[in-house]
């Protein structure tokens, strides 16, 4: 009996153990989430006035804000969205509605997800082979695509889940009623999976704004007003990069400033998607 | 009239379904073409350098000397720290999650991890450079250098000055942004154990941990190594957290504290400045490499996840 | 309501259970006879599962789920602070609906509750599992694949390697909830002809929705209806002269 006590307690012990370490894991990772927003926060929201929104990024040691790259990243994200979303839901479709037969849809869906996390700097290096190197210069065109290649999997693959998530009966019904399979999809099926859909687009658009890797080389930067998208264009992220590692004082302000707007947005975004529109979860 | 209108139908119903095929198959053949333009790109650098291009250190743009030794071996080594530090926290959180978490704090803690993951790696990068760097100089170097520089064998690679960039910082803060993904993939497989064969093992008198090491795991292994993969394929990939952070010295040291290399970040330093075909076709070549590299690790992440997700139909 | 019975293994007195704020048993008293088979039947959600679940505290492991009132085992409070969750889960073994081998061999699935109390040596362990083996008459079935997975077993096999795995840690009670309902007819009879020879052994407490097999397999019987006991007897006496009406229509299938 004293072996088995024994025994047992080591058992409780190792127990106790392991699990007081899986807590102190949570912890450990909600405390740089704290460290990082803390941080973020105390910086950006001291260097944060209506200049930053209402002028041009300075040259070193003059006053500026950053505006151009706010406006150049709200440009260059609504045309990436804009290409990426009916090319994502019509690949989406495919996937979900005709997908059952066939090698192209497993294929795809394969190839897709691992898009859906490969680097995005290769995304931006594709690009510029294509679409700068080529043409012969950097433009705001270059960045959009670049961006929208990186939408493309996440509503590819929100477009296939959620539409998988409508009951096949609701198809039945409407088919039933005579209705071509096409009308099936955009009327019937589409409008009930339109909540998750969104939530999908949500997500992809907070992706890409926070992007930066995709852009250096091919949105390049411009450090004057351009709305030109034939033409280089100046985005929040390459700003904040380039700044953040200048060694001056200002362009580093003005970098913390972005930095707080971006990841508002970026983080605002993501808990509408996740609360607001939140599809349903019980039918799943 | 009636027979036209069904005419019309199938047609339309045909052209639909062609119209997705085709945007299916663009992102079918998008993968090829990435690889396809890479490789063409890459061809000036194989050309001039052949396969001693993988196993050279030069990297000196003024005697046009390249090799991609130094960040291939960067990557690998930042990723290798990444993974050393994120599985055993991602694991933990998992478990916490699904194990210990009384019923109202989780979702709170899914959604904060959720944030975790969805802060922008710029801003890493940034909080890296001004924050963590000096902050892991002043505390921490210091005392990795006084009591694990002297260890046999491996005190190497703890040795040299605190600086708070270099290798370990970069794979450190590689491992705070792999956590959310890791963890959250363990969580969905954790949660896919029948509820009945966790009570078995309660059931003889097992604790929780137990539960989760004899039985929780073993019976989610692949899915388990999917989402590490999964988180790999992430830290391999990052460029801008590491970017600020890692140095960027094209100089192969044994050393974790010094400053090193990745390709994400060569490339991101150099690549809009790099003059001549074969600079930029030798960025291009590492741009190639991260690709087949962070391809395979994915796939085959993809290909365990998919193993894990079959079995899981066939028994219920 | 309580009945003559040889020395009771388990008692329950003014047993309540709650779902949240669900009432799911009502002040259940009953009196469980060592070595002896007894079932619970009655129509689904009756409660009959839940009470089972009772016994080992296994309830314990979801949120929002709680007991009032008192169950003795050997006399002990199981809810008391003194009593070890896990050691009590090794004295009351569980077999589920549906068979659970643990992802691992045969022999190690029948070794694994060993392992958590007791230091056994190679020669040791290996007789201790012969021996429950022997005892879920399997034995002669795995012998030569001890080391293969437990999951290429056929559902039958599964369930009985499942209860050898429970008696190899030498539990007193043995709860069973519904453990034939997954299984084929002759998977069901020797699962039957098996507990048969456990009872001598153990205190077997069975839950079915199956009445023929609660006449076949137990020696007591408790019909239960909407989280209250209605009668608890000898097997005999339920199915063929039950004292309540409700039982009654039950057994003869008046009831929907």
């Amino acid at each position: 009996m004293s072996h088995l006590n024994a025994r047992y307690m080591r058992r409780k012990l190792v127990n106790k153990l392991t699990l007081s370490i899986a807590t102190a894991t949570v912890i450990f990772a909600l405390f740089f989430l704290v460290w990082i927003l803390w941080t973020l926060f105390a910086h950006g929201f001291s260097y944060i006035n209506i200049g930053v929104f209402t002028k041009m990024t300075p040259p070193p040691g003059s006053s500026g804000g950053l505006l151009n790259a706010i406006v150049g990243s709200l440009y260059m994200v609504a045309a990436a969205t804009a290409i990426g979303t009916p090319v994502g839901i019509l690949a989406g479709t495919y996937l979900a509605e005709y997908g059952k037969t066939g090698w192209l849809a497993p294929t795809t869906r394969f190839i897709n997800d691992i898009l859906l996390s490969a680097p995005s700097i290769v995304i931006g290096l594709f690009v510029y082979e294509v679409a700068v190197h080529h043409v012969g210069h950097f433009s705001g065109w270059a960045g959009s695509l670049a961006l929208s290649l990186i939408v493309i999997p996440v509503v590819v693959r929100t477009t296939e889940n959620m539409l998988q998530l409508v009951p096949s009966s609701l198809r039945e019904a409407a088919a039933a009623l005579g209705a071509p399979y096409w009308k099936v999809v955009t009327n019937v099926v589409y409008r009930s999976a339109r909540a998750g859909i969104m939530t999908g687009l949500l997500l992809a658009v907070a992706r890409i704004s926070g992007e930066t890797a995709p852009l250096l080389f091919t949105a390049l930067n411009n450090q004057f007003w351009s709305s030109d998208m034939s033409h280089p264009i100046s985005s929040l992220a390459v700003v904040i990069f380039q700044f953040a590692m200048s060694p001056y004082e200002d362009w580093q302000h003005l970098a913390w400033a972005g930095a707080l707007i971006i990841t508002l947005f970026v983080l605002t975004l993501n808990i509408l998607a996740r609360t607001v529109l939140r599809p349903g979860q019980e039918s799943s | 009239m009636d027979t036209q209108n069904k005419h019309l139908g199938a047609i339309l119903d045909r052209l639909f379904r062609r119209t997705t095929m085709f945007f299916a198959f663009l992102v079918f053949i998008l993968l090829f073409g990435i690889i396809l333009t890479l490789f063409i790109g890459s061809l000036p650098a194989l050309k001039a350098f052949g396969p001693s291009f993988f196993t050279s250190p030069a990297w000196n743009p003024v005697d046009v000397q390249f090799g991609g030794l130094v960040p291939i071996y960067g990557t690998i080594i930042t990723s290798f720290i990444a993974m050393l530090i994120g599985i055993p926290v991602s694991f933990g959180v998992a478990i916490f999650i699904t194990e210990l978490s009384p019923a109202w704090l989780k979702r709170p803690i899914g959604v904060a991890i959720e944030l975790l993951a969805g802060i922008p790696s710029i801003i890493y990068g940034m909080w890296g450079l001004f924050v963590f760097a000096p902050f892991f100089a002043d505390n921490c170097q210091p005392w990795i250098n006084d009591h694990m520089g002297n260890l046999p064998l491996i005190g190497e690679i703890f040795q040299g000055p605190a600086m708070g960039i270099g290798m370990l910082t970069a794979g450190i803060i590689l491992a705070i942004m792999v956590i959310p993904f890791t963890s959250s993939v363990m969580r969905d497989v954790f949660e896919i154990v029948p509820g009945m064969l966790k009570e078995s093992a309660y059931g003889l008198g097992s604790t929780t941990w137990e539960v989760v090491w004899n039985v929780v795991l073993p019976y989610t292994k692949t899915g388990v190594v999917g989402g590490i993969m999964l988180g790999l394929g992430r830290a391999l990939g990052e460029t801008m957290a590491v970017t600020f952070v890692i140095g960027n010295a094209h100089e192969l040291s044994s050393s974790l504290l010094m400053p090193g290399n990745t390709i994400s970040s060569a490339l991101a330093n150099e690549f809009t400045e790099a003059v001549g075909d074969v600079y930029t076709s030798s960025l291009i070549t590492l741009g190639l490499t991260l690709f087949v590299i962070t391809f395979i690790v994915l796939a085959l992440a993809k290909l365990l996840l998919i193993r894990l997700a079959k079995r899981e139909g066939t028994q219920s | 309501m309580s009945i003559e019975t040889p020395t009771p293994k388990i008692t329950t007195t003014n047993l309540n259970f709650y779902y949240g704020k669900f009432r799911a048993l009502k002040d259940i008293n009953l009196s469980i006879p060592a070595s002896q088979v007894t079932a619970f039947i009655g129509p689904s959600g009756c409660g009959k599962s839940t009470l089972l679940r009772t016994f080992n505290r296994m309830y314990e492991l979801y949120p929002k789920l709680r007991v009032e009132g008192q169950i003795l085992i050997d006399g002990h409070d199981i809810h008391d602070a003194k009593q070890d969750l896990n050691l009590l889960r090794a004295k009351v073994g569980m077999v589920f609906q549906k068979p659970t081998p643990f992802p691992m061999s045969i022999y190690d699935n029948v070794a694994y509750g060993i392992k958590l109390y007791e230091n056994l040596s190679k020669v040791e362990m290996d007789e201790r599992i012969e021996w429950a083996l022997q005892k879920a008459a399997i034995w002669t079935e795995v012998k030569d694949k001890l080391h293969q997975s437990g999951s290429g077993l056929s559902g039958g096999q599964q369930q009985r390697l499942c209860i050898a795995r429970c008696v190899a840690v030498k539990p007193n009670v043995l709860l069973l909830d519904e453990p034939c309902s997954a299984l084929d007819p002759i998977s069901t009879a020797r699962i039957e002809e098996l507990v048969h020879e456990l009872k001598s052994d153990y205190t077997i407490v069975i839950v079915t929705h199956n009445m023929q097999q609660a006449a076949r397999v137990s020696d007591y019987t408790a019909y239960m209806y909407l989280g209250e006991l209605i009668e608890f007897a000898e097997t005999e006496k339920i199915f063929t002269n039950p004292s309540r009406k409700e039982t009654e229509d039950y057994i003869t299938g008046k009831f929907g």
